[in-house]
């Protein structure tokens, strides 16, 4: 039992930066600046390095191939939060959507460094300190487009209100919650997640200079338990298009 | 059975790593930036543990092959494994003194310390204190880019992890 849900734990933790530094990655010549293009490419690297590192641990316990494991699963197996699927959109709801993901990215990485699980509590105190250039990146860019009114911070309003309906699942730890807390693989509840996480984003709604939505409210459908949206079709479709075509190639 | 490693091969691997250098960076060698961790050595079988500097850094498969090159021409040694592990981090005060003048003469301002406040390093061309940060990312994971005020010139530097 504590097998299993040390998996479905590293599936939640691999899928959502898979995918998440995919969504990175389709900035690239697209970014509002050079210097834009330059920075989402690093993140992706960053983020895609960090998936890699989680497939690894699974593929240690006999999960298969990591390529097969992060190109490989339908969407009905992800345990990816619904958050990190949807499209970027605007530039304002990229920057929301990856401060939101990084603050509680953070807060688990944090808590996760006494993981009991010790392969896992060694990676995550090494990726805490890549992380934190993530956050100061996305921190920047809220402030200033909320501090900036006019369009800006409409549309920073706009993806706020797109993002928090979409929290629900992010702080849902899937199937095997009782356990992962019980045997210390994350060794904190949901519900401490969820209340670090606000602890940390209100102070940076102030310096925005925006209104606290509220607390996250419960999903209606889990993205850990495999419940996706469209957009994960999608997302896969284009991400393992070159994967399916000969899934033996070594590269 | 484990026999401890002779210093006489001890000095000779260590020697052989100082050769192998980063692959993105060919002035400054894996032993000068603090990327390897531990040699060890059980009749000519030879493991070295090495650290990486980022998780996803895309160099590591490189330095493998290089390592394990390398280290195969020393005397006595029949087999090489090289093993990336995560304890203890790599952090950039690994880097040594050495290394980090090495850097600065390749452009690259070596980072200030990893628990220090953030503050751009001083302009690796001409030394000025008067820098400005440009972008937190560069061209690769471990590089920021950075402005010299003084003799205004865009330089990268490694950053602090």
């Amino acid at each position: 039992m504590y097998k299993a849900a040390l998996i479905d734990f590293l599936y939640q933790l691999a899928d959502d930066e898979l995918l998440l530094g995919h969504r990175d990655s389709e900035w690239l010549g697209l970014a509002p600046d050079i210097e834009e293009d330059v920075a989402f490419s690093s993140i992706a690297q960053d983020e895609v390095g960090h998936a890699t590192l989680f497939y690894h641990l699974l593929s240690e316990l006999g999960e298969g191939k990591a390529d097969d494991l992060a190109f490989g699963r339908p969407a009905a197996v992800r345990r990816n939060a619904r958050l990190v699927e949807r499209p970027n959109g605007d530039w304002a709801y990229t920057i929301v959507r990856h401060l939101v993901y990084d603050v509680f990215e953070a807060v688990r990485l944090e808590a996760l460094a006494s993981s009991s699980y010790a392969p896992l509590a060694h990676g995550a105190v090494k990726i805490r300190r890549e992380e934190r250039y993530h956050l100061l990146h996305m921190e920047t860019w809220f402030t200033r487009l909320g501090q900036a009114g006019g369009e800006a911070r409409e549309r920073v309003e706009r993806a706020v209100a797109a993002v928090w309906a979409d929290l629900g699942d992010l702080f849902s730890l899937g199937a095997h919650e009782a356990l992962l807390v019980a045997e210390g693989i994350l060794p904190i509840t949901r519900n401490e997640l969820a209340r670090r996480w606000e602890a940390r984003m209100k102070p940076l709604f102030e310096a925005a200079q925006l209104a606290w939505p509220g607390a996250p409210q419960p999903a209606m459908e889990d993205g850990r338990l495999g419940q996706h949206s469209a957009d994960l079709d999608a997302l896969l479709e284009t991400m393992s298009e070159v994967y399916r075509i000969d899934p033996q190639a070594r590269w | 059975m484990t026999e401890r490693i002779s210093e006489t091969l001890e000095t000779a691997l260590w020697e052989a790593l100082q050769e192998v250098k980063d692959p993105e960076i060919p002035t400054v060698s894996v032993v000068e930036l603090g990327m390897v961790h531990r040699v060890a050595a059980e009749g000519g079988r030879v493991t070295v543990e090495m650290l990486p500097t980022f998780v996803g850094c895309p160099a590591l498969d490189i330095l493998r092959r290089d390592v394990t090159a390398r280290l195969a021409q020393v005397d006595g040694v029949e087999e090489v494994e090289v093993r990336f592990v995560l304890n203890p981090p790599w952090t950039s005060d690994r880097i040594t003194p050495e290394g980090r003048r090495k850097l600065a003469e390749f452009g690259l301002a070596p980072p200030p310390a990893a628990d220090g406040p953030a503050i751009p390093p001083e302009c690796p061309y001409c030394g000025a204190r008067d820098t400005a940060i440009e972008n937190l990312f560069g061209p690769t994971a471990c590089r920021a880019i950075f402005y010299c005020k003084a003799c205004r010139q865009p330089f990268e530097g490694l950053k602090p992890v």
